[in-house]
């Protein structure tokens, strides 16, 4: 019996559907059984980050409306035998799904696969608790900005009262530059203000825009800082425990000569 | 150390990360103070229930919700007392 696992902001633009391609494509490249569900409904968009955009032929709402079975509708990925994508359905009705249907497919699905990752909307209607029917525990994710942690925020209490306990936050989009200008709030003070625990700090890196280019999730490329830390989180997913990744490497102890010559100066 | 340094010579002073976090922490007071209607129903439900153990209330005049200012959240209540039980103790 595998786990389900949502991804979840309350905000768009963050990174759910970045996470999920990320996460789930580390697991399945730690040799488990993974397959992501797009929730998305008319904003698909993991077809693509997987680079499987072509391949889609069923839709969830094809599934929960019982157009066709479940195993018709798993594309297969590129790359990991044992990795799937369930697709949302681009064209049809928001509310073709619902609540009690996510149950029951998140069921089959996790009496099938390691892990069940499943790719939330934005927002806090009707898809948020699709998305959320069948978890059995959720990732927050946000950015350093006040916007999103007060929807990260407000996501958590949702998340409790549908007796989704103790989410784990995911902190993308850093800038280890503007962090040490004091221009951004970093993850201490970011978990200063959410009560959650922290499940991984995830670079702003451009290679997540390049890697989105081609449809391979960045998790694969080696020498990528944010691919790094998703396969760090991918690691504490599966229990493991990991020191949190230094981003402000690229700012070492050079960085800090050059700002002190720099002082100097003045 | 050289952080400390550069902190000294106010480098670090035109940090709008403070401000950002200033104002979050209010607006999430604010934001958490919110209460639904279902759940403030049923503390209200609660508390009549316990304070009626002990003092007859005059449930119909009770007056019950969230207030709030710039960085205090207060629930607020008047409940006006009908009668106090004088014999609680002697029943048990
Ligand atoms: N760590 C990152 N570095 C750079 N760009 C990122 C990062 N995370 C996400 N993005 C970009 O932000 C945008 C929104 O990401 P996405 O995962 O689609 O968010 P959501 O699913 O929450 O709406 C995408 O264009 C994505 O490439
Ligand atoms: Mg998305």
């Amino acid at each position: 019996m595998g786990e389900v696992i949502v991804v979840t902001s309350g905000k768009g633009g963050v990174g759910k559907t970045t996470t999920s391609a990320n996460i789930g494509t580390g697991l399945a490249a730690a040799g488990h059984s993974v397959v992501l569900v797009d929730t998305d409904i008319g904003l698909r968009n993991l077809d693509v980050l997987m680079g499987l955009e072509n391949r889609i032929v069923y839709d969830l709402v094809d599934v929960t409306s019982g157009n066709c079975l479940i195993k018709q509708a798993l594309i297969k990925d590129k790359r990991f035998f044992n990795l799937f994508l369930l697709s949302a359905s681009q064209t049809k009705d928001k509310t073709a799904v619902n609540p009690e249907q996510m149950k029951v497919l998140a069921a089959e699905l996790k009496a099938e696969f390691d892990y069940v990752i499943i790719d939330c909307p934005a927002g806090i209607e009707q898809g948020f608790r699709n998305a959320i029917a069948g978890a059995d525990w959720a990732i927050v994710v946000c950015t350093p900005e006040v916007s999103s942690i007060r929807d990260a925020d407000r996501i958590i209490s949702l998340l409790e009262a549908a007796e989704l306990r103790n989410p784990k936050l995911i902190i993308n989009r850093l800038r280890p530059a503007m962090i040490k200008s004091g221009n951004m709030m970093d993850t201490t003070d970011i978990l200063d203000i959410l009560d959650v625990e922290l499940i991984g700090a995830v670079p702003e890196n451009e290679s997540i825009i390049i890697s989105t280019n081609h449809g391979e999730p960045a998790v694969m490329d080696n020498n990528s800082k944010a691919g790094e830390a998703y396969r760090n989180i991918t690691r504490r997913i599966q229990g493991e425990e990991v020191p949190l990744l230094n981003i402000d490497e690229s700012h070492g102890m050079m960085y800090r000569l050059k700002r002190l010559v720099g002082l100097g100066l003045h | 150390m050289l952080e400390f340094i550069a902190r000294m010579l106010g480098k670090e002073s035109a940090s709008s990360k403070m401000v950002a976090k200033e104002r979050l922490q209010l607006v999430l007071i604010h934001d958490r103070a919110s209460m639904s209607p279902d759940m403030l129903n049923s503390l209200r439900e609660d508390l009549i229930k316990v304070i009626s153990k002990y003092i007859d209330i005059d449930e119909a005049a009770l007056e019950f919700d969230l207030c709030q200012d710039e960085k205090d959240v207060a629930l607020v209540a008047n409940i006006p007392v009908i009668k106090m039980k004088r014999d609680y103790a002697a029943k048990g």
